[in-house]
């Protein structure tokens, strides 16, 4: 029998090896030159009046987004104060109150086929519900787009998270006396709040930098949002509309926008990430 | 034993359940809800279309004639170009993460990777359109123009926006999903199989290509469709790049939509009652396509899970 040479194998073995390690290579330098030039661009567009003024007129300098900050900021909270309760009971019911039903199989089941519907498609569905009745887009409508993208989001960690909890834990709670939902609010909740905090933080990271949900919901605005009820002003939308303009001002302006949105949105999925580490 | 509230601690056991029950069933609500609405808010538009609206290349604003043809082809195209280009890539990212790198770099670079996922479509588009657009138009797209001739595939000026941009940003973002699930996958294989391999005298590459992949190639179908899920119904970073132009070309480099871009960039202007059904209905179609996909791939991904529980 003759034998093959070794070589030819090892050669092709070391070739793929060098390919796997560049195309990783090649991963984080996109990741690198995005983050770069986000950076970049956007810190030549930051000053105290970007971050304190409304927007100039079309073609005009100066200015800011201030206005977009706060709407911003305003629809993020909403989206929590609306999708984290809902979201936290319904991880909640799936884990303490129907494990194992087909109930629970069935929402667990489209919970994350939710997280994987576009997010256009939220927008259009909170367009059709609230945006048309009414009338007028608005900021409530905006933060209920949202909400809707953060509540699978939450579902899905906390009844993850309770499920990880001890069963020895619950039942000494249970055998003292406690009503199974003080058990779970004081006990359980405890015991995994870091998980639960990551779920929510993750949620938020994600959605406060969502665009095509805001679209047809809370539109934009060029004034202050004095009441949510009206189109109000946003981030994202603002990159979108100002990035298409003809205007190097108001390109400009989408560039430092968008800085905001990359370091707040990486800060939190940073955060987030490191409890999740502390937890291990 | 008895206590001085009575009934009440079993009436705030009842009312916590009930409401822990309420917010489980606005799930079953929300995605029963999607479809609902959609249906009845394209019926006009589906009245008057029926089902060739599905294949007619038709977007007339002014003369109110809409067909979802130029959308879908567009959809269709980009994501091609995005999973071609993101599925080896991912393979081999993840062939280097869990078989090659040492586990000091393997846990930074996959990191990184996954930070990818955590950077907000817009900036994809705000990146795509200002840097990576005018770089395919003045290097890339001459380029390549020069090496594949006049094939129709590369014909057209090269503008920089168009499919193939699209497809390009798309492949960047589905990246990181598809790395993930692959990079778990292969970390599962048992060792047993792999040593037996590498006892037989294979070099790491053999050993993937016949054990690894072979073992985990459900797991990667799974990881596929996810992607794939991800990259059909991505919106900004597409409308930035696409062109949003209705038509149906063979080149690569030529502009077209697809049924986010559409959306995104025509709702607000649709004033006429059918326009705006036409619209809706466009919206319907990806809900459902990534519905299909979405389940498919949860219930191939839970299937697998369950075996590989019930195995070790």
């Amino acid at each position: 029998m003759r034998r093959r040479p070794a070589w030819p194998r090892k050669a092709v073995d070391a070739a793929v090896k060098v390919a796997s390690a560049l195309a990783a290579a090649l991963g984080l330098g996109f990741l690198a030159w995005i983050l770069f030039v986000v950076l970049r661009h956007g810190a030549a567009a930051l000053n105290w009046t970007f971050l304190t003024s409304l927007p100039s007129a079309p073609g005009g300098s100066g200015g800011g987004l201030g206005n977009a900050i706060l709407g911003t900021a305003l629809m993020t909270l909403l989206a929590c104060v609306f999708g984290v309760p809902i979201g936290l009971l319904a991880g909640v019911y799936l884990a303490e109150y129907s494990r194992g039903t087909r109930f629970a199989t069935t929402v667990r089941f489209l919970a994350n086929v939710m997280m994987g519907i576009p997010s256009i498609i939220i927008g259009l569905f909170v367009y059709a519900v609230m945006v048309l009745p009414s009338g007028h887009f608005s900021g409530w409508a905006g933060g209920v787009a949202l909400a809707l993208l953060v509540l699978p989001v939450v579902a899905r960690t906390t009844e993850d998270m309770l499920a990880m909890v001890p069963n020895a834990l619950r039942e000494s709670a249970l055998a003292l006396g406690s009503p199974h939902w003080r058990a779970t609010l004081r006990i359980l909740f405890r015991a995994s709040r870091a998980g639960l905090l990551t779920g929510v933080l993750l949620a938020v990271a994600r959605v406060s930098g969502e665009t095509a949900p805001l679209l047809f919901t809370a539109l934009n605005s060029p004034y202050w949002p004095r009441s949510l009820s009206g189109p109000t002003a946003n981030l994202t939308v603002t990159i979108f509309n100002y990035a298409m303009s003809p205007y190097p001002a108001w390109q400009q302006a989408a560039w430092g926008a968008s800085f905001i949105i990359v370091v707040g949105v990486l800060a939190l999925t940073v955060v987030s990430r490191t409890l999740t580490r502390e937890r291990k | 034993m008895r206590r001085a509230h009575g009934r009440a601690p079993l009436v705030a056991e009842g009312l916590f359940r009930a409401a822990a029950f309420a917010c489980a069933g606005f799930v079953l609500v929300v995605m029963a809800g999607l479809f609902v609405v959609l249906l009845y808010r394209s019926r006009l538009s589906i009245d008057r279309f029926g089902w060739g609206f599905l294949w007619s290349a038709a977007w007339d604003p002014v003369r109110d004639n809409f067909g979802a043809a130029s959308s879908i082809f567009g959809t269709v195209a980009s994501t091609v170009i995005a999973m071609v280009i993101a599925v080896p890539l991912s393979l081999v990212i993840a062939l280097f993460l869990v078989e090659v790198a040492p586990p000091r770099l393997a846990r930074p670079v996959s990191y990184g990777i996954e930070l990818l996922a955590g950077i907000p479509s817009i900036i994809y588009g705000m990146w795509g359109l200002f840097v990576l657009a005018p770089l395919m138009a003045t290097n890339v797209q001459p380029a390549m123009q020069k090496v594949f001739g006049k094939l129709p595939l590369f014909a057209g000026p090269p503008m920089g926006i168009g499919i193939l941009t699209a497809g390009l940003v798309l492949a960047l973002m589905v990246l990181p999903f598809i790395t993930a699930v692959v990079r778990d996958v292969f970390a599962l294989v048992p060792p047993v199989m792999k040593e037996a391999g590498y006892g037989l005298g294979a070099t790491t590459w053999e050993v993937t290509r016949k054990v690894t992949v072979g073992y985990g190639m459900k797991g990667i179908v799974g990881g596929v469709f996810l992607g794939l899920g991800r990259a059909i119904g991505e919106t900004m970073a597409v409308t930035f790049v696409i062109g949003n132009d209705h038509r149906i070309a063979a080149s690569l480099f030529a502009s077209g939509n697809s049924i986010a871009s559409t959306l995104a960039n025509e709702f607000t202007e649709a004033s006429e009652p059918v326009y705006l059904s036409a619209l809706v209905e466009l919206g319907l179609i990806l809900f459902v396509v990534t519905l299909v996909i979405q389940v498919l791939a949860q219930l191939w991904l839970t299937r697998l899970a369950r075996q590989a529980g019930s195995t070790s």
